[in-house]
């Protein structure tokens, strides 16, 4: 483990460096997950950077990422480990050619590491790849129950058993990242190998700051405009809210059409970017967006 | 009482009559509806003859093991044994040939509701007084019972109602999972199954392993309203809910009157009466106005999206007098019908034939509902879980305006 994550505010820092900025709580369980070597479960709503934490943590901690997306019917063949079939075949055939393939040891052959596709969670588990990796199970929630059951297994001992080879064990197991949308209850036997931590949506000061560190050549009042946008609109009853990821989408398109502040026909054309639904755009166009830019064009002007 | 009274004699007594009462005793838990098998009945006079048979709790206890196999059955069980293996002194002892009457099966409930009114008038004033017989509703009653409005039912019409409603089988629809499982007439291959089976023919493809997607089913969201117009079946619903809950793994339940509540926690708890009566303190706004728009809101807002994942069913029931904006639940309805596989309105007046569903609550959810059933006796749930099972054709239930 590097020296860095000699601390809680060591580990912050280290995030801020790699432009992730974590509130005290998340670092704090990040840094427990990372001391304690357990799995961290990360859940909340779409787009707040809960996958961000796995890919920044392997910056950080210099280990490869190794992704594993969950879908429903998610199997063996594709999380674990295959058998490269083809090969396996044209091996036989050359055996065949040899005449070797009567030999006792010809099955133990077909079946040796050599022909062993490994899915990313084999590959997570297995030693051999050197430094243990970080590995992102992500979107748990929209696998199914099965596969959850067989990741219970392998979170809880971190071995894989392939049963013509054997047992696979990490000898240091992996960072674990899991994340959830919430769409449906992951299972509670999981979430008890896990830490927990439910990552909100951020408050004014930490998403401008976010704003800040990943879109450097924003102007300072498009920023903190778009900042106070979103919040507001996060105050308001819609359908679905703006994440983080739509804050981030929405000045990227602003800076792309050179606007240097809000304007309420740009922001009209543009609010596609940041709410996905027709009944909720329907309901902030025009009037309000009008209301919420001449407010915050005071605000920003006494704040200066 | 001029109804011939049973032998019943204790096991120790004298005259040594335990096999045959051994054999009496099988065939009341039998007639009671505890299935008995010959092999239970062998291992049971086994364990007599290792426990000490002068103490009772023991030979109760060991019986209990031996013949009693579900939960639900262990209340009637000991009721049953209090009552077949009582001491009495022989004067008293009520002569009857027991294994003749029980042979006329059909009647055998009948009879031991005579045997129990005896046995409670033989010895006033005892503790046996319990209402055992309850558990012996006859056949004609049931059939009366089904029928009837749950509204019109007097509590002990309703106590019987909630074991009958546990008994209703509850099958949701089913859909395709992306989950496969080894089939031989499934259409995809298994390559992995296909080549290990072939290596014995040395590789060559002879016989080709296939996989087929499998289904599951469905998950059920239950939105029930028990606002003050539908006082009267809120109890029987919470019933109903908790039958669903606890003969299904998938059901959320949210109760509503003038905001949303979830109860599919305190539905979880293992006695019916503990459960109903938790999910009845979580809620706290019992028999208060209905404002199903705000209701149906919330439910979208935030629980729509955890959990109504891959396709629900989705149960609204509700009598549609609504005091709240009628475009609100117009709107709403249109977003919980576009987000859920099937939307089934159950309405408790649709029973009465006079009804016409002209409120403008049900005016406006109307158009996006599957189904418009009726929720007002055990005949419509009976019906409710056949179309859910899709065994009931479609005539029962478009919705007629």
């Amino acid at each position: 483990m590097p020296s860095l994550i000699r601390s809680i505010d060591a580990l912050s820092a280290a995030l801020s460096e790699n432009s992730y900025i974590a509130d005290r709580s998340l670092a704090t369980a990040i840094f427990l997950a990372l001391k304690l070597q357990r799995p961290l479960f990360l859940e909340g709503e779409a787009g707040v950077g809960k996958t961000e934490v796995a890919k920044v943590l392997s910056r950080l901690l210099d280990r490869p990422l190794i992704r594993l997306q969950c879908y429903e019917g998610l199997d063996v063949s594709t999380a674990v480990y295959e058998w490269n079939y083809t090969r396996q075949m044209l091996q036989i055939r050359l055996m065949e050619a040899a005449g070797t393939a009567r030999d006792h040891n010809a099955v133990q052959e077909l079946f040796s590491d050599e022909f062993l596709l490994r899915r990313p969670l084999l590959q997570a588990i297995d030693s051999r790849n050197g430094t243990p990796p970080v590995l992102l199970i992500d979107e748990l929630d929209r696998a199914d129950e099965e596969f959850e059951a067989f990741l219970l297994e392998v979170l809880s001992d971190f071995q894989i058993t392939v049963p013509e080879i054997g047992t696979i064990r990490a000898d240091e197991p992996p960072v674990v990242i899991v994340t959830s949308n919430r769409t449906r209850e992951v299972h509670d036997a999981l979430k008890r190998r896990c830490l927990y931590h439910w990552i909100d949506y951020p408050s004014f000061e930490k998403e401008y700051g976010i704003v800040l560190a990943k879109v450097p050549g924003a102007p300072e009042q498009l920023a903190w405009q778009v900042v106070a946008f979103v919040q507001e609109l996060r105050a308001s009853e819609l359908y679905k809210l703006p994440g983080v990821a739509e804050t981030l989408d929405w000045i990227n398109a602003l800076v792309a059409l050179d606007q240097e502040e809000l304007h309420e026909e740009v922001v009209n054309e543009t609010l596609g970017v940041l709410l996905k639904y027709r009944d909720d755009i329907q309901k902030v166009q025009g009037e309000s967006v009008r209301q919420i830019i001449d407010r915050l064009r005071k605000e920003y002007q006494s704040e200066r | 009482m001029t109804a011939p009274l049973p032998t019943i004699q204790y096991p120790i007594s004298p005259s040594g009559h335990i096999l045959p009462n051994i054999v009496h005793f099988g065939r009341l838990l039998r007639a009671l509806g505890i299935p008995v098998t010959p092999a239970q009945m062998l291992d049971f006079v086994a364990a007599l003859e290792i426990v000490d048979l002068r103490r009772r709790e023991d030979v109760q206890e060991s019986a209990r093991a031996i013949f009693v196999s579900r939960h639900e059955h262990l209340a009637l069980f000991d009721q049953a044994f209090a009552l077949f293996w009582r001491a009495r002194p022989t004067s008293q002892m009520p002569r009857i040939d027991l294994g003749n009457l029980l042979k006329k099966r059909p009647n055998a409930q009948e009879q031991y509701r005579l045997i129990s009114r005896s046995a409670a008038e033989s010895q006033p004033g005892s503790e046996d007084d319990e209402p055992f017989v309850d558990k012996l509703f006859t056949a004609t009653d049931r059939e009366v019972l089904r029928h009837k409005d749950f509204a019109q039912m007097s509590e002990y019409e309703l106590a019987q109602v909630k074991e009958f409603m546990q008994e209703i089988p509850w099958q949701p629809p089913l859909r395709r999972s992306h989950r496969r499982r080894p089939n031989g007439r499934g259409d995809q291959l298994d390559l992995r199954r296909t080549f290990r089976h072939n290596l014995r023919y040395g590789g060559e493809a002879l016989h080709l392993a296939r996989r087929q997607r499998t289904t599951k089913r469905r998950r059920l969201v239950v939105i029930c309203d028990i606002s003050g117009s539908m006082d009267r079946y809120a109890r029987v619903l919470l019933q109903f809910l908790y039958g669903l809950s606890h003969s299904l793994d998938q059901v959320e339940a949210f109760v509503f009157s003038t905001r949303l509540t979830r109860i599919t926690r305190p539905l979880q708890r293992r006695s019916i009466d503990e459960a109903v009566e938790q999910a009845a303190k979580t809620v706290h706004d019992w028999a208060g106005g209905t404002r199903i728009g705000e209701a149906i809101r919330a439910f979208n807002y935030d629980w729509g999206r955890r959990v109504l994942g891959q396709g629900a069913v989705v149960l609204v029931i509700s009598d549609g007098w609504d005091r709240g904006d009628p475009d609100q639940l117009d709107g709403e309805m249109a977003r919980l019908h576009r987000s859920c596989h099937r939307l089934i309105w159950l309405n408790p007046l649709l029973g009465s034939p006079t009804y016409q569903p002209l409120t403008r609550g049900i005016q406006a959810a109307l158009p996006h509902v599957d189904d418009f059933l009726p929720v007002h006796n055990l005949v419509s749930l009976e019906q409710l879980a056949q179309i859910l099972a899709g065994k009931a054709g479609r005539e029962h239930r478009l919705p007629q305006i």
